[in-house]
């Protein structure tokens, strides 16, 4: 399921429209997924708090998002671009993958509360294939 | 048995009083059978689903979109009860319409994102929680009866 160039364009143009709401995107994105799948706060029982909207929570959700925007620069090849990241993922963080999803998920409820009208079915599609495909990228280098 | 706190009972009423079961409904299918194309397996006797423009302006698209969401809603007078109330319609969907028990949990994604669409921040994560944990147990429930 790889991106077609009209859906990558799609991607660059709306990552684009989002860049002043990136960091609140970001923030609400982890704190979505710590509410909604408390099973991930496992990964940051070394912070104080954890819990929706803490500051660690949202400091942490825009890095994140920072990381995802730089992979829009490198959506023609995300393998190659990713390969260090990957690496982080793979051999320090170990983040079980499946997690990917469950953020990438997050991360599309608040494009849509954010951005209703510009978060079309074909907006959708395109940033949900690209997700899946940073995913993958990230996950590159666990086996 | 699902057990809901005060606070989560609350959330759900809430969301579903945010929600037009005609307008949102419809939005949810289209969205589906758009974002999921394969989903669109089911729907042969829909007529022309070729594009997205031809989806979207789908009487039996819309029509249906507001058949699944009323039954979706069923829960919310049910929920300390939602395996039985759906046992019926979980054995239709395994048995007669042979759906992939899947598509209910692509299904639910998409209303999700209809209906934060509609609510904005008006959703809390708190809120967001509570209202895919009510989807995943009518999604469970749906899927029980598969064999």
């Amino acid at each position: 399921m790889s991106l077609t160039s009209k859906q990558k364009a799609t991607v660059k143009d709306f990552f684009s429209k989002m860049s002043t709401r990136s960091d609140d995107i970001g923030a609400e994105a982890l704190s979505r997924l710590v509410a909604v799948y408390p099973q991930t706060k496992s990964y940051f029982s070394h912070w104080k708090d954890a819990s929706p909207g803490s500051a660690p929570v949202r400091k942490h959700g825009i890095t994140i998002m920072g990381g995802v925007y730089d992979a829009v620069g490198k959506i023609d090849d995300l393998k190659g671009g990713l390969l260090s990241l990957s690496e982080l993922h793979a051999f320090m963080l170990r983040v079980d993958p499946v997690n990917f999803k469950l953020l990438a998920h997050c991360m599309l409820v608040c494009m849509s509360m954010i951005f209703p009208e510009e978060f079309t079915p074909q907006v959708h599609v395109a940033v949900d294939k690209f997700l899946a495909q940073l995913a993958l990228a990230l996950a590159e280098k666990y086996r | 048995m699902v057990e809901w706190t005060a606070a989560e009972r609350r959330h759900v009423e809430a969301v579903w009083s945010k929600i037009d079961i005609d307008v949102c409904g419809p939005l949810a299918l289209q969205r589906c059978l758009i974002v999921y194309p394969w989903t669109q397996r089911y729907f042969g006797s829909f007529g022309d689903l070729s594009t997205d423009a031809a989806i979207v302006g789908n009487p039996k698209v819309a029509a249906h979109g507001v058949v699944a969401l009323t039954g979706l809603r069923t829960a919310l007078d049910h929920m300390d009860e939602i395996k039985s109330t759906y046992a019926a319609l979980s054995v239709l969907h395994s048995e007669k319409l042979h759906v992939d028990p899947d598509n209910f949990r692509l299904l639910c994604e998409c209303l999700t994102i209809v209906v934060a669409g509609k609510m904005g921040k008006k959703m809390s994560p708190e809120m967001q929680a509570a209202w895919q944990k009510y989807l995943c147990a009518v999604v469970s429930a749906l899927g029980r009866q598969y064999h």
